[in-house]
């Protein structure tokens, strides 16, 4: 675990500012450090998709928490980075229940698609691409998470597709990928139909 | 009171107690190693697993609490795989560098794994290794034997009162540090080296300088502040390898302060081992028989009140005594043990720590009149945080600003504060009128300014005023910072009638009244006020004192000395010879003994029985050690205007506070790493 100091100065805009504000008067007065998950959030959205060290800082200050108590948490869960990374990051699940569902084949179709392996950017630096641990979003496997969308239910074609669409610059259509509603039935309900 | 069985022994615990508490009371050994009983429970370890009727897997018993009727198991085929099972996975990815880590000997891991392990591993891949973090000049670290206790971090969070310490990434992945590898900024950092149950933290100065099991244990009281912590003298040969606490609740609970632990390299440097005399402005190597009799020399024909004598702040009561007996001999009044100047005198109320150290515990409200806990006395401060995480516990502050562990509200900055208070206006002044068990401590700085006595005075007004003192309780407190103190006052080393303080002699020396000045280990005071005096120091380092000097006569550090010292509550403690001075330097008394013999008014003591019986007769309740004389409440201080400077703490240096700190070169180092580091932090830091 490394991070890096990137910028010696952060702060939030005055939009991000306010929604911060509005995030801490969620919590009990003197309970401001509950909003760090959601902060920390809005300062990596801010800075393109990482945390440099001072942001981390400035998130302690503007909670009064420890540093130290910050770094514990952007350290902890894999969905902010504290080291530099392109702006669009693209995220496979590969847990078992993906993996079962075909997320190999999803994996080697982004990599092609993207020209790059896991864990590297693109060229261009406009793309991450990387392995994620399970999503909560099994009933929809195989799956992937760009940016604040899921794409679900992916096969090698409908991956590339999203994928190709996000390099050309548009933006493809979140949700189940094979015509699915949700997590229902492709076909229509097939249990519970009195109800 | 639930009742439980542990192994068909019947137990009944307080309410709120633990399944491993429990298991301790029906004396079943439970092995653990995040478990801490002064830290919160953390639970991670799984190595106290247990079998509960009725659970199907073992259950936790530091995290699960005593329930009625439960039956617990803490032996049997169950419970013992499931421990082995636990040890082979937490030495997965520990080393096996036993043999050349300091932790050897002495280490949870090493003793646990023995009596409750696996005989072998089953584990053939490769171990995780880990990059070692940067923890400042006192704590080495080897974070590969690190097993994810957490102990260090809690130990920060909770009694140091620094949140530096935390553990980032998760799984496989985590990694206790410091925040971006920083020494740690505490006074009681050390004490994370004791609670390691393994070999990640360790001691950097006595980093592979000694194994556990060459060493000899003396026990002995610490002298770098008032506290009278209990140490354990760690010694091989004739030489101090460490310094550890020993256990006494009631003063220092199971902790030190890391000047107390790591101040022993400076025993070794700048020492004077040898007599010297100044012979045409130089001072000179020379006997001790020639040293003895250059003092007699200068002193025949000196009349008695033209010699003064200052005890030092580290001089035990046995020395003291000595030099109290010897100017009582000479026929001097001017004595003093308050190099200083603090205004303190009888009643004894006056000068103690009243609440006494685990009093604080039970007071509501706390008022600090120009007293900077943390660093003139860093394990009471451990102590008022203590209180404070208790909860429903207020903290005013007078002067002395600074970072506490704790929070406090400023109040003011100067005696003046003291009048608004008593005038009733303040908000903290209905706090206290509210508190049930308020208390007050004086911080040394506040009672040692020229107008000390008044502003004691007016503290204790507060104190009769705000109802802290009462039945059964006391809240007045002063907090001393030197060793010495309190010990020297009960012994009464203060001026005779007709006598001068510190001051006063000083005073005497420039007008030359004042021609022979006897220093027992008193380097506080500045030499060249010194100058036109003929100076005899007695002490064991080259500092202020020596500098004086016209005869040196070499005496012992604090661990040379079978000695005793009164902490800052009034309780004499005694600590055990570890190790011989260096040289031809003596025990201060020996020398204070011989030089009574050599100015031919012999005292009438040859052995430490006979002093100690001696000091017992004067003061009885100094011989009876670990024992707290209460003091009868009593008028004290005097009255009169205060004057409007703020309050200062006269510790601005917490690592170099006396000769064998300013001797040692790990203070030194922490001085440089630490205090630099927290001026160069100033607006870089959020």
């Amino acid at each position: 675990m490394t991070i890096s100091p990137d910028v010696e100065t952060f702060a939030f805009t005055p939009d991000n500012e306010a929604e911060a504000r509005a995030h801490i008067a969620k919590y009990p007065a003197g309970r401001q450090a509950s909003a760090v998950l959601p902060l920390l959030d809005l300062a990596q959205a801010q800075h393109g998709g990482w945390l440099p060290r001072a942001a981390l800082d400035y998130v302690a200050a503007f909670l009064e928490m420890p540093q130290i108590r910050v770094y514990e948490v952007a350290t902890f869960y894999d969905m902010f980075n504290t080291e530099p990374t392109a702006p669009c990051q693209v995220r496979i699940c590969t847990t078992t229940p993906c993996w079962l569902c075909g997320s190999e084949a999803i994996v080697a179709a982004v990599e092609s698609a993207l020209g790059c392996k896991v864990g590297e950017n693109t060229a261009d630096g406009r793309f991450y691409l990387r392995e994620f641990e399970c999503l909560g979003a099994c009933a929809n496997a195989p799956m992937m998470w760009i940016d604040d969308d899921f794409y679900e239910d992916l096969t090698p074609e409908t991956a590339t597709a999203v994928v190709e669409a996000l390099k050309r610059g548009e933006q493809p259509k979140p949700g189940p990928q094979n015509g699915r509603n949700g997590a229902m039935p492709i076909g229509g309900k097939t249990s519970l139909l009195e109800f | 009171m639930p009742k439980l069985t542990i192994d068909d022994i019947e137990v009944e615990v307080p309410a709120g107690a633990t399944v491993l508490q429990a298991c301790e009371a029906a004396g079943r050994e439970i092995p653990v190693f995040c478990y801490h009983p002064r830290l919160n429970i953390a639970g991670n370890c799984r190595m106290c697993l247990v079998d509960i009727e009725k659970s199907p897997k073992p259950v936790a018993s530091c995290a699960m609490p005593a329930a009625e009727g439960m039956a617990v198991r803490t032996r049997g085929e169950h419970v013992e795989r499931a421990q082995r099972g636990v040890l082979e996975l937490l030495l997965i990815n520990h080393p096996l560098d036993c043999p050349i880590c300091d932790q050897g000997g002495e280490c949870d891991l090493q003793d646990l794994t023995l009596f409750y392990g696996p005989d072998s591993s089953r584990f053939a891949e490769n171990k995780r290794p880990v990059t070692d973090k940067y923890m400042g000049p006192l704590i080495s670290t080897h974070m590969t034997r690190c097993i994810h206790c957490t102990r260090c971090i809690r130990f920060a969070n909770e009694v140091a009162g620094v949140e530096e310490l935390g553990a980032t990434g998760r799984g496989e992945h985590m990694e206790i540090t410091t925040w971006v590898e920083r020494a740690v900024t505490s006074e009681l950092s050390g004490n994370m080296i004791d609670l390691c149950p393994v070999g990640a933290l360790n001691s950097k100065p006595y980093e592979y300088t000694a194994r556990t099991w060459e060493l000899r244990h003396y026990e002995s009281v610490d002298v770098m502040d008032a506290v009278g912590s209990n140490i354990r003298v760690d010694v091989r040969g004739n030489e101090v390898m460490r310094i550890l606490p020993r256990l006494h609740e009631d003063v220092n609970e199971e902790w030190i302060s890391d000047k107390t632990r790591f101040v022993y390299d400076g025993l070794t440097r700048r020492r004077l081992d040898r007599p010297w005399v100044k012979r045409d402005g130089k001072l000179e190597v020379a006997s001790w028989s020639d040293a003895l009799a250059a003092v007699a020399s200068r002193l025949d024909g000196t009349a008695g009140d033209r010699v003064a004598a200052v005890a030092g702040d580290q001089a035990c009561l046995e020395s003291m005594a000595a030099l109290k007996d010897l100017m009582a001999a000479l026929g001097s009044p001017h004595i003093d043990c308050r190099q200083d100047g603090a205004k303190l005198e009888r009643p004894r109320a006056g000068w103690l720590f009243n609440t006494t150290i685990a009093g604080i515990e039970r007071a509501d409200a706390l008022l600090l009149i120009g007293a900077f806990p943390r660093h003139e006395a860093a394990l009471v401060n451990a102590r008022i945080r203590k209180r404070h995480r208790m909860g429903g516990f207020a903290v005013g502050r007078i002067g002395c600003p600074g970072e506490l562990t704790y929070p406090t509200t400023d109040l003011g900055a100067g005696p003046q504060t003291l009048t608004d208070l008593l005038a009733g206006g303040h908000s903290f002044a209905e706090l206290l009128d509210r508190a049930e068990r308020p208390m007050l401590i004086v911080g040394s700085g506040a009672v040692a300014r020229p107008d000390g006595a008044q502003v004691l005075a007016q503290a204790r007004t507060v104190a009769e005023r705000f109802g802290m003192i009462k039945d059964g309780w006391n809240g007045f407190n002063v907090l001393h910072k030197a060793a010495s103190r309190v010990g020297g006052l009960e012994l009464g080393l203060v001026p005779a009638p007709g006598g001068r303080d510190v001051r006063g002699m000083l005073d005497g020396v420039e007008d030359g009244s004042i021609e022979v000045v006897f220093l027992l280990g008193a380097d506080e005071l500045d030499p060249r006020a010194l100058e036109r005096a003929f100076v005899v120091y007695i002490g064991s380092h080259g500092d202020a004192g020596a500098r004086a000097a016209d005869v040196i006569l070499p005496g012992s550090a604090y661990t040379e000395r079978h000695g005793t010292w009164v902490n800052l509550e009034g309780r004499p403690q005694a600590g055990l010879r570890a190790t011989f001075p260096p040289g031809e330097a003596k025990e201060d008394w020996r020398i204070v003994r011989a030089l009574s013999e050599a100015l031919g008014r012999k005292l009438p003591y040859d052995t430490l029985e006979q002093l100690r019986r001696r000091i017992a007769d004067e003061v009885p309740h100094l011989a009876r050690l670990d024992r707290i004389e209460p003091a009868d409440w009593q008028p004290f201080g005097a009255p009169g205007d205060t004057g409007s400077e703020p309050f200062t703490s006269p510790v601005d240096d917490f690592y170099r506070t006396c000769p064998i700190s300013r001797a040692s070169e790990v203070m030194a180092a922490c001085v440089e790493e630490i205090v630099g580091e927290r001026i160069g932090a100033t607006g870089t830091d959020g």
